[in-house]
Parts: C-alpha cells; sequence; structure tokens
C-alpha cells in the first residue's frame, strides 16, 4: 500500500480519537485471554506428573506432520481438505491478523519485512487464502446444517446438540474473512484501480469492484465498520476459544508436541513411582478428575469433537455404552465446571464412576488403539480407560465375570484355571521330527518360544502351537519354549486395571526368561509381543511369527506349496496387537503371498491401520459387555463384503472371536477362518 | 449389627481337577489350589453390605484348620472388620456336628446379632449353618438369596426354593442364615489389598480359651467318619450308544432315569 | 435294628413328591427288613396320606392350617417332640430337607447323614453309606454311628420309586400334637418365578442346545423335550449371539458355570469355552452329528445322529414312561 486514503488510526469515533477505543481493544482482549488462559492452567498444575520432555527431536518431527502437515486429515477427505483450507488459512493470515490489530492505533503499519516484494506476494496469497476459507467455511456449515454427518451426532442422554455451538463458531470465522476483506477492499476501492488491485475472484477483489464508484467518505465509514468489526471479533473469538472444542486452536501443536511417543505399552500406575513401590501408594488408578495427568488434562481440552475416534470404535459400532469422543467431551465440562474461570475451583473429591462415567463405559472398550490413529490432535484413550480400570480395580469394583479368570491367573497363571502341569502338553502330537524343548528339563536354545495362555491350553488353539512348532523347525530355528514354569504374559490383566497382577506375572515370566538364556523371542500370539516387547523390560527382542515366515520366504529358507484349492479368495484380517500397536502390516501379507498363485484381497477401508477389532482378546472373552451385534460378526460381513471366502488372522483371540462369528452369521460352510500359521504350516513342503 | 461369618478353605474346585490319590486315604492334594468357600465368599459380602448400611461390625471366623489364616486374611481384604481362628489338636477329625459345637463355643464368646454361614461346601453336607443354629437355639433359614433388614427386631429374607420360586419369610433376631450364591457381587479382593492386611493380628483361641472340654469334638466325638475316596468306574472318552433312532431313544430314556435326569 | 424308622412325605397341591416312594425304597435298602411309617404334615392332606399309605406301617397325619406352608421352623420342634427315642428319619436331599435336617438332628440328639447316594449296608450299629464331595468329582464311603437313631437326606433319583403293592399302612390322624405350634421363622409369600425366569446354575439337569439345532424355530423340539423331563433349557454361545435364546440360558466360560448332575448336550460341538462352564462330573450326553465332535472326549455317553430325529422320539417315549 503506497498511500492511503484513510485509516482506522486517524479516525475519530464518538467524537473522541479511535485509535484509544483500537489501542484498548487489543489491551484488555489480550488481557483477558491471559487471564483465561491462566485459570485454564490451575487444573493443570493439580494433575499428576507425566514426563513428556524426552526425546524432543522426534516431538518435533511429529508437531511437522501430525500438527503442520495435518497428515491424519486426509483420513476422512471431504472434512479433512476443508480443515487444512481453514488451518492453512489461519497460518498465513496470521500475520495479517497482527497488522489489522495495529493498524488501529499505527497508521499504514506494515510489519517487518513485508514491505516491498514479499509484502505484495503476501498480499495476493493473503486474499486467497481468506476466500479459500469463506468458501470452506460455508461448504463446512451447509455440511453441519442440512447434511449432519452421523459422527457429529450427540445421543440424548449426554446433552444437547453440538450443532449451534459449530455454526456460531464458523459464522464467526466467516465475519472475521469478510469484514477483512472488505476492510481492504474498501481501500482499493477509494484507491482506485487498475494500479491498486487485488487478485482477481478473490473475496477482497469482489468487495473492490462492488465498492467502485463509492463515495470515498461512504468508503472511509464502511472501511471503519469493518475494522471494528474485525478487531471485536478478532479478540472475542480469541477469549472464546478456551470455552469449547476450538480451544484446541491454540493446545493442538502442544498436544501433538506432549503425544505418545512408544505405542502399545501402558503408562505407569504414577509416573516417577518405580514399581517395586506401588504398594506405598495410597490409591492406584484415576477415581477423580485430579487423577488424570496434566497431558490427559490437555487431552481433554484439546478435543475437537470431530467424533472420527467413535466412528472408529468398534465398541461404538456395535452400541456398547463407550463412545470415546464423549470420554473427553464429558472430562473437559466437567473441568470447565470445576474449575470455572470466574469463582473458585471446587475441592471436593467426586468419583468419575457412578458420576459422569459409567463401569459398563469403561469395561467396554477392547483397547484396539483405533480411536488413537485417528485422532488429529493426539488424544490418547488407552492409557486413561487403563487408568479408570484400575481405579475401579482398587475400589473392588470388578465385573463378576472378570474376578473368575483373575482369580485363576492368580492361582494358575492361566485364566481358566488350568493345571500348570499340562501347559505344554500340547507339544504331544506335534509331528514327525520336530522336537520342542522344554526348559524345565533344562533344554537351552538361541530361541524362545513363549507360547503364552491361550494356545497352550485352548484345545482349537493348540494347533497353532503345533503349526508354530513345526514352521520354526522347517526355517531352521534352533527353539525351546517355558513349558509348565511359563504363565500368562499378563497383557491383558494389565489393561483390565489389575496392575499388581500384572507386576508378578511380568516378574515371574522376566525370571523364566532369563533362565532361558535365550537371545532372542518368537510368539504366535500378539498380545505376548505386546507385552513382552513395550511393557516388559529386560528381556531379549521379540518378534512375531509372521516376521520369521516372511523371512524364509524371502530368503527362500521356507518352500510354500501352490494350494490344491486355488479357487478361493482369501483375506487378511489385521489383528490389533500386531498391526496398530505394533505397526506390522506387511510381514503377514508377504508370508500370504508367499503361497504360490494365492488370491488375496484386502478389506478396502478397513485393513491395516483401519483393521476393525475382532471383539478383543485375554480377559475380554471372558465379559459381556451390552451391545447389539458382536464385533467379529461386523468383520466377518466386511470380509463378505470384500469378497473373500477365507479369513486369515494372525492371532489366537482373532481366531477364537471370528470363527464364532462365522457360525452366528449364519456363514458356516461359506466362510472360513484360519490362522496364518495354519495355512503356511499346510503349504510347507516337506 | 454385630455380624459373625463362619468361613471354610477349600480346593477351589473350578480350578482343580480333584483326584484319588493311592490307597483312596486322600484326595490327591499336590496340585491343589485352595480359596475360601465360595458360597462362604457371599455371605462375608452380605455381611459387609449389612454393615455398610446399618452399621456394626462383620468377624470372620474358621474352625479346625491350622492353614485357614490365608483364607480369613483375604476377607479381611475384602472388608472383615475381625478375624478369628479356632484351632487345637483336640478339634482334628471333627464331624459336621463337632465342628458347629466348636462355632458355637465362638459365638457364644461375642455379641452377635446375626451368624452367617456358606449353604454348603466342598463335601456338600449343607449341615453345620443348621446345626449351629439348634445348638444356639436361634432360628434358622437356609439359602437364603435376599436379606432386608429394615424390619425392627426382625429380618426379611428371601430362599431360593425349587423351580426358581422365591420364599419370602420373616425371621427373629438373632439367628442363624445360610448363603446362597448369587446374593450379591462380591467386590473384588486384588493382591493389592491382601498385601495390605497382611500384618493385621488374627486371635486364635483354643478349646481353653473357647471353654470346651476336650474330646467333645475332634475323632473321638464324631459319629460321621470318611472312611476313605474313590472314583466310580468310568470309561474314557464317550460310551457310544448305536442303533436305530428307536433304540437309542430307548437306551437313553434308560440311563436318563437311572441318572436322575427325569424329574 | 429295631428302632422306628420314618420317612418324612412332603408334598404339594395334594400330591406326594416324587421322593415319597423313592424313600421308601432308601428305607428298605438302609435297613433291610424294616417297615417304615411315614410322617406328613400339613393343612388338607387326607388325600396324601392316602396316596402314600401303601408301601408305610404307619401314617402319621399331622393336619393344621398353621402347617398349610411347609416351614421347617414349624416342622422340627413337631418332630423333635413326636419321634420316639432312637428313631431314624428319612428326607430328601432338598432345599426343604436341608432346611430342617441339621437343626432336627442335633434336636433330636441323633447323627445326621446327609446326601446319600449309595449303601453298602449296616454293620452294627455302624450305617455304611456312599457319598460324593468336591462337586461329585469323588465320592466317599463314610461310616456313621446310627446306635442312638439318625437324621438321614437322600438324594433325588438315587433310589427306584418302590412299586405299589404292599398293604397300605394305617392312618393315625396325631394332627392335636401339633396344635398351637410358632416359630420364629414365619413365612410371608411365595413369589413364583416367571417363565423366563430359570437360573440354570441351579439346576441338576440340563437340556442343551447348540449350533446344531440349525434353525430358530427348531428350538422348540428341544424346548419339549425339556419339558417333558422337567428339566431345564440351556444352550452354548452362538444361540445368544443370533438372539434366539437369552444369555441367561448361556453355558460357557463368558456364560453361565452349571453344575448339573445330567446334561445333555444337543448339537454342541464342544468348544473350549463351552465346556470350561460345566463343573462338577455330569453323567454327559452328547448328541451330534459329526462323529469327530470334541464333545465326545468329554461325554459319559454320545450318540452321533441328527438330533432332529432323535429328539422327538426320546421326547414321545419319556412322556409315555410317565
Amino acid at each position: 500500500m503506497t498511500h492511503e486514503p484513510f485509516s482506522p488510526a486517524t479516525a475519530t469515533l464518538f467524537g473522541m480519537p479511535a485509535w484509544v477505543l483500537f489501542a484498548l481493544i487489543p489491551f484488555v482482549g489480550l488481557a483477558c485471554f491471559a487471564w483465561i488462559i491462566a485459570r485454564r492452567a490451575v487444573p493443570l498444575r493439580r494433575g499428576a506428573p507425566d514426563p513428556r520432555f524426552e526425546r524432543v527431536p522426534e516431538r518435533i518431527l511429529l508437531v511437522v506432520k501430525i500438527w503442520l502437515a495435518q497428515w491424519r486429515q486426509p483420513r476422512y477427505m471431504l472434512a479433512g481438505v476443508l480443515h487444512i483450507v481453514v488451518f492453512f488459512g489461519f497460518l498465513i493470515l496470521a500475520a495479517r491478523s497482527m497488522q489489522m490489530v495495529v493498524l488501529g492505533f499505527v497508521p499504514g503499519f506494515v510489519l517487518p519485512g513485508l514491505g516491498g516484494a514479499l509484502g505484495a506476494v503476501y498480499n495476493v496469497v493473503k486474499d486467497l487464502a481468506a476466500t479459500a476459507v469463506l468458501v470452506a467455511v460455508v461448504i463446512l456449515a451447509v455440511r453441519r446444517a442440512y447434511f449432519r454427518p452421523a459422527r457429529y451426532a450427540v445421543p440424548e442422554k449426554l446433552g444437547k446438540d453440538h450443532t449451534p455451538e459449530a455454526l456460531f463458531v464458523l459464522g464467526l470465522i466467516g465475519t472475521l474473512m469478510v469484514s477483512e476483506s472488505l476492510f481492504e477492499g474498501a481501500v482499493l476501492a477509494a484507491e482506485g484501480a487498475p494500479a491498486h488491485s487485488a487478485t482477481p475472484l478473490t473475496l477482497t477483489w469482489t468487495f473492490q469492484q462492488a465498492l467502485a464508484g463509492v463515495p470515498v467518505s461512504t468508503l472511509k465509514g464502511i472501511n471503519l465498520a469493518a475494522y471494528v468489526v474485525h478487531d471485536l471479533t478478532f479478540f472475542f473469538f480469541l477469549c472464546l476459544l478456551p470455552f469449547g472444542k476450538h480451544f484446541h486452536v491454540i493446545t493442538s501443536i502442544f498436544n501433538v508436541f506432549f503425544m505418545r511417543l512408544r505405542p502399545g505399552n501402558v503408562k505407569p500406575v504414577a509416573h516417577g513411582v518405580p514399581d517395586a513401590q506401588l504398594d506405598g501408594l495410597k490409591s492406584l488408578g484415576v477415581k477423580t478428575f485430579e487423577d488424570f495427568t496434566w497431558k490427559h488434562m490437555l487431552d481433554f481440552y484439546s478435543c475437537v469433537d470431530c467424533g472420527r475416534c467413535s466412528d472408529r470404535c468398534p465398541a461404538n459400532h456395535v452400541k456398547r455404552p463407550l463412545s470415546p469422543r464423549f470420554i473427553s467431551i464429558k472430562a473437559r465440562d466437567l473441568c470447565f465446571q470445576r474449575y470455572p474461570i470466574f469463582g473458585k475451583p471446587a475441592t471436593d473429591a467426586v468419583p468419575l464412576i457412578g458420576g459422569i462415567y459409567s463401569e459398563d463405559e469403561i469395561w467396554s472398550c477392547t483397547t484396539c488403539g483405533a480411536c488413537e490413529e485417528e485422532c488429529p490432535v493426539g488424544i490418547e484413550y488407552i492409557d486413561k480407560i487403563v487408568d479408570l480400570r484400575r481405579g475401579m480395580v482398587d475400589e473392588g469394583t470388578v465385573p463378576q465375570s472378570i474376578q473368575k479368570p483373575l482369580s485363576a491367573l492368580e492361582k494358575r497363571g492361566n485364566p481358566w484355571g488350568k493345571l500348570e502341569k499340562k501347559r505344554a502338553s500340547w507339544t504331544e502330537g506335534v509331528g514327525e521330527g520336530v522336537t520342542v524343548k522344554l526348559v524345565e528339563t533344562g533344554a537351552t536354545a538361541e530361541t524362545l518360544y513363549f507360547v503364552d495362555s491361550i494356545t497352550s491350553y485352548d484345545d482349537r488353539m493348540q494347533k497353532l502351537a503345533r503349526a508354530t512348532a513345526r514352521i520354526l523347525t522347517k526355517a531352521g530355528v534352533d527353539f525351546a519354549i517355558i513349558g509348565k514354569d511359563e504363565k500368562d504374559s499378563g497383557h491383558d490383566v494389565r489393561r483390565f486395571g489389575e496392575e499388581m497382577l500384572f507386576q508378578t506375572l511380568k516378574d515371574h515370566n522376566t525370571e523364566a526368561i532369563k533362565a532361558s538364556t535365550a537371545r532372542r523371542i518368537v510368539v504366535n500370539d500378539p498380545h505376548a509381543l505386546n507385552a513382552l516387547r513395550n511393557d516388559y523390560a529386560d528381556v531379549p527382542p521379540v518378534e512375531h511369527i509372521s516376521e520369521v515366515i516372511a523371512r524364509g520366504v524371502g530368503s527362500g529358507a521356507l518352500k510354500l506349496e501352490p494350494l490344491s484349492d486355488s479357487s478361493r479368495t482369501y483375506t487378511f484380517h489385521d489383528p490389533c496387537y500386531l498391526g496398530r500397536h505394533n505397526g506390522a502390516y506387511d510381514a503377514p501379507r508377504q508370508a500370504i503371498d508367499g503361497i504360490p498363485g494365492i488370491r488375496r484381497v484386502e478389506m478396502e477401508g478397513n485393513c491395516r491401520d483401519r483393521s476393525f477389532c475382532c471383539g478383543g482378546g485375554g480377559l475380554m472373552l471372558f465379559h459381556e459387555p451390552e451391545e447389539e451385534q458382536r464385533m467379529g460378526v461386523v468383520r466377518v460381513q466386511q470380509a463378505k463384503a470384500a469378497g473373500a471366502d477365507v479369513i486369515v488372522t494372525a492371532c489366537p483371540f482373532c481366531l477364537t472371536n471370528i470363527e464364532d462369528a462365522i457360525k452366528v452369521a449364519g456363514l458356516e460352510g461359506r466362510m472360513q477362518a484360519l490362522d496364518l500359521v495354519e495355512l503356511v504350516d499346510g503349504q510347507l513342503q516337506s | 449389627m454385630e455380624i459373625l461369618v463362619c468361613v471354610k478353605r477349600v480346593p477351589d474346585s473350578a480350578e482343580n481337577e480333584i483326584s484319588v490319590g493311592p490307597g483312596g486315604a486322600d484326595i490327591v492334594r499336590d496340585d491343589l489350589v485352595y480359596s475360601v468357600n465360595e458360597w462362604d465368599n457371599y455371605a462375608v459380602e452380605e455381611a459387609i453390605q449389612i454393615v455398610e448400611r446399618e452399621g456394626g461390625s462383620v468377624t470372620v471366623v474358621s474352625a479346625c484348620d491350622s492353614e485357614a489364616e490365608e483364607i480369613v486374611r483375604r476377607e479381611m481384604a475384602m472388608g472383615a472388620n475381625q478375624g478369628l481362628l479356632l484351632t487345637d489338636a483336640a478339634f482334628t477329625g471333627s464331624d459336621g456336628l463337632g465342628i458347629a459345637t466348636i462355632l458355637k463355643a465362638a459365638a457364644l464368646k461375642g455379641k452377635y446379632d446375626l451368624v452367617l454361614t456358606g449353604a454348603q461346601a466342598d463335601d456338600g453336607a449343607a449341615q453345620v449353618g443348621g446345626m449351629l443354629a439348634a445348638l444356639l437355639d436361634w432360628p434358622y433359614a437356609s439359602v437364603v438369596n435376599k436379606i432386608e433388614t429394615n424390619v425392627g427386631a426382625s429380618l426379611r429374607i428371601g430362599r431360593e426354593i425349587e423351580g426358581g420360586n422365591h420364599e419370602i419369610s420373616e425371621i427373629d433376631l438373632p439367628c442363624v442364615l445360610s448363603i446362597q450364591t448369587g446374593i450379591n457381587e462380591p467386590r473384588y479382593v486384588g493382591i493389592r489389598g491382601i498385601r495390605k492386611v497382611a500384618s493385621v493380628e488374627i486371635p486364635v483361641m483354643d478349646s481353653e480359651a473357647l471353654g470346651m472340654a476336650k474330646g467333645a469334638v475332634g475323632a473321638t466325638g464324631a459319629k460321621v467318619r470318611r472312611v476313605d475316596y474313590f472314583v466310580p468306574q468310568l470309561g474314557a472318552g464317550a460310551e457310544m450308544i448305536q442303533g436305530s433312532t428307536e433304540d437309542v431313544a430307548g437306551k437313553l430314556l434308560d440311563l436318563l432315569k437311572a441318572k436322575g435326569g427325569i424329574k | 435294628m429295631d428302632a422306628k424308622v420314618f420317612v418324612l412325605i412332603t408334598h404339594k397341591d395334594g400330591k406326594a413328591d416324587d421322593s415319597a416312594r423313592e424313600l421308601v425304597t432308601a428305607a428298605q435298602a438302609l435297613f433291610p427288613g424294616c417297615t417304615p411309617d411315614a410322617v406328613v404334615a400339613g393343612s388338607g392332606i387326607d388325600a396324601v396320606c392316602g396316596e402314600v399309605a401303601a408301601g408305610f406301617g404307619e401314617v402319621w397325619k399331622f393336619d393344621q392350617e398353621a402347617l398349610a406352608y411347609p416351614n421347617a421352623e414349624l416342622l422340627r420342634p413337631l418332630l423333635a417332640k413326636v419321634l420316639p427315642p432312637g428313631a431314624t428319619l428319612l428326607l430328601p436331599h432338598n432345599t426343604f430337607g436341608l432346611d430342617l435336617g441339621p437343626g432336627l438332628s442335633v434336636k433330636l440328639g441323633v447323627t445326621y447323614v446327609p446326601d446319600v447316594v449309595g449303601v453298602q449296608g449296616m454293620e452294627g450299629t455302624t450305617l455304611k453309606v456312599v457319598r460324593q464331595e468336591h462337586a461329585g468329582q469323588v465320592s466317599a464311603h463314610v461310616h456313621c454311628d446310627v446306635a442312638r437313631g439318625a437324621v438321614i437326606t437322600v438324594r433325588a433319583g438315587v433310589f427306584k420309586p418302590a412299586e405299589d403293592g404292599a398293604a397300605a399302612g394305617k392312618i393315625l390322624d396325631r394332627s392335636a400334637d401339633a396344635a398351637g405350634l410358632t416359630a420364629r421363622r414365619r413365612f410371608v409369600e411365595l413369589i413364583q418365578a416367571e417363565a423366563g425366569d430359570v437360573d440354570i446354575t441351579r439346576e441338576d439337569v440340563l437340556v442343551s442346545v447348540g449350533r446344531g439345532i440349525g434353525d430358530k424355530e427348531n428350538i422348540a423340539i428341544v424346548e419339549d423335550l425339556a419339558r417333558a423331563m422337567g428339566a431345564a433349557l440351556s444352550c452354548s454361545r452362538p444361540l445368544v449371539d443370533a438372539k434366539w435364546l437369552d444369555k441367561a440360558h448361556q453355558v460357557g466360560t463368558s456364560g453361565k458355570t452349571v453344575r448339573p448332575k445330567v446334561y445333555l448336550a444337543l448339537g454342541i460341538s464342544g468348544s473350549f469355552q463351552h465346556m470350561g462352564g460345566i463343573k462338577g462330573s455330569p453323567f454327559l450326553i452328547a448328541v451330534n452329528k459329526n462323529p469327530k465332535a470334541p464333545i465326545f472326549q468329554a461325554a459319559t455317553v454320545g450318540v452321533v445322529a441328527d438330533l432332529m430325529e432323535l429328539v422327538p422320539v426320546l421326547t414321545e417315549k419319556i412322556r409315555k414312561s410317565r
């Protein structure tokens, strides 16, 4: 801008120099904002500790990928693209907004560095951005008001619909765009075209055209009015942000910076309290709001209310009482209530279970991780659910259905209460030329095959153990199993909140693993994989059998015969604890594709990190939440829709659930479920 | 209310395969895990819930078993206020009446309004509660599955009888009730809870402390004596029945009748 | 043994329970050569007394309105009063017998012998019987000193009902002895279970149906069988998932744990999850089309057959036999 026909800084308002007002508004606005932020920080200071300051370079990379590059947004394409537009629009317009504020009391202000050529480029970019944002906002508003995507719906018992709030904020954003462009358009119209023209077809350009020929005094008035609207709206919006889901505008960058780096593991009961000292704690788990860590409270602030987590949540899909989105929203609202901007924070200890959360709600989660995979701002759910369960276990409110297997795990080291001495009885009949060495008889080996409970005791799953043993033998792996001294890995004991029992099992197994002198562990059970890799410390590196097979297939060590019946179509169901939690999507596929001529399809939209949980493993097999349908049935129907007649999976719990589901879905005889090791074992060249 | 709950340490039949040892003298105990008798656990939970409502305290007592301390402690971890162990060499070999006699002596040492037992235990006799009530000369009700306490000097109770029917009665206090499973949902007791009560003192009373004459109970006083264990002959795997549908149905009918399958 | 043997007759709606006839046989087995007497207590019990008279020496009738509903707390002092010293009383081992028996043995000062499932015989004043322990997993030989008399409860179905034929016993009206009875436990009301209210964990006999039933409509055939047997219906998980039966019927690790004496598994494969819900060692009859079904490993008796063909024939036979 070379010369200015008028400026808000030199205007008069109500007989006063307007710049006073325009200096006051930002001052008051920023002061209010600072006050609100300080109040919002109060509960975080009361929250439990949570060390999130390590591995800073990785954290910065996450911020660049997930926050700046909006990596997860396009998973929901339409909303994702629109959000990216609005997000980048906000980033681009940040400079312009700052300039706007100062223009109110410094006429002709230009941000340092944005004079000259760079400024000219910026002007073009900012006009395009503002226009794009407005278009996006209109589309978003129509989408919310008219098309009403299902994931935004609010169940009746959880309160009023959030659409009015959403539309209000979209309106504010639109107002900012319009008022800024009008402000600019008025100036350009006064200066006259064509020397100073906005980029064609932008909002500014539109206003410039519309206002051509309007007298300068009127333009001055319009310019001033637009400025007032923009200034007030800007600071109103800024101060509004911390009161609802738009708090994420401020908190998201921090939330992503502090998000989970290690997948698969569960937070310790209390950061900074070593396992050996847990007995000394007065209370375990999260029972009241203040038991949450500060990062979890930040999560509640950051929830965008987008509903993507609940949309992908399998428990929510089958109408269990759990909706992850509302875990966040209800807690956020409780936090706002207990820590108001004006007035004293609450000091009473109000239990969460029986308050904002119900017991069934928290027991419904299968810890599949779909929610965390989806969340665009890095909110964590599994740790919160586990902490809430820890609290319930500490209080003794555990469903009867889970008490029996927990008691059996404590006494017998497996949830069915089967005799310890029968843990290795699956080795009988494993096949000619295959010996399964037992550590309990003094054998040692390079590799330890950690079988875990279901594969050891369930007669259907014992076939998987035998197949795994045969595959390992064929692949030339020198392996042994622990035998009767092996106890349940405790993976789901931990995730159901019985941390002390988990510690006991972990300590016992760690000793047994050390005693085996193995340097490497192999498992067929992804829950065991996750426990040994991510929950245990001081044990050798763990691999899943699919990785061994993939390697063997790749190197030629494992030669697989073509199928005798090549008419069937196979699909792979990614187990949650192999795929999402441990990133092993490719190895099982390579293993399957190692069978010449096999026809394999993907369950598009529901594979890899979007795999739909089979229903859950470990203790979830014993628990019976209220639901309208079994998750396994949903999965089987997805397989059928993809054109498959064989579902291959790589987890004994998935196999159990899917085989049951095939019966329930009435597809017996038309759909088969098979474990990867069974499939490969069947095709091993003799 | 002051409540005394009688508990027994039993092999956990859910988690054990019970087999007979050589000569039938005893069952094989090497691999057994023990826990509090399931029915007794429901009784303790019920007592704790009553005391949470009405005030008072819950005392858990176990007789004749020197290893019962672990289960009494577990019930205290669950929420019982006191524990009590009744052991004496002279108690060994007591039959059901003997045990009831020992428990009676303990019950009279306190001032209890209510005594609870489990409806039955591992030997399926379901006798101690009824005997104890008769020895104390207190009213009795068995297989109680509901207790209401707000009825003055009585309780309103539900008993579970055949056909799933509920028999509602009023019973005067003090009384003895044997508790049926399913009356409530016992709270969970984890390792942590048990560690918390690990060093709480549990008093032990012998026959002298109970004011009982030696020889009143124990093997000498027992009228019922188990001589040995055995397992009736069974083949491995199923005995397969062949024949025409008529024949098979006929054979099944005979088997069902013989085994009490036709009611 | 010279002392008198008595049988307590339990009855409902004017008819004696099945246990009455079984206890006659039990009395003969326990005390060969004895002629037991019957004790009948209740209100308006002439028909019952008449019905059971055959096979007993005497029938002692205690007809009082206060006894209309069987209350063990009323019956116990009555029996303690009227039974002669050294008497032995047989009771059915059911909720009533268990309520009455133990305390009665104390009041009478006699030995209590519960849940007899077999008899070895008398040796002097020692009665040798067979009992079960640990949810039926093991049996035990038990010796009981019955010199002073006994109260004995007998398990249902162990002894065959005695056939009619013996001369009818004399009915003695001793109702006056039962006048003015009071108890510190008073019956209030009976709440009937609703049809759907079955608690399979309590049932002694279960007819269990699995995926082999094929279709929801076919379940009716099995319900029919259960009715004919007087048994309860249960099922495996897939039927509950398919919503053909509700969860209360499900047997399994994620359903109910049952401890029946007899378990009829129809069209059930015998998966680990299902079998995990069956405790004790019930007499397990398995019917399955697949000879390789795992259930045949766990079953006592097995039939490879189409349950759709077998079940109606079996139901018919049971009905005819009643």
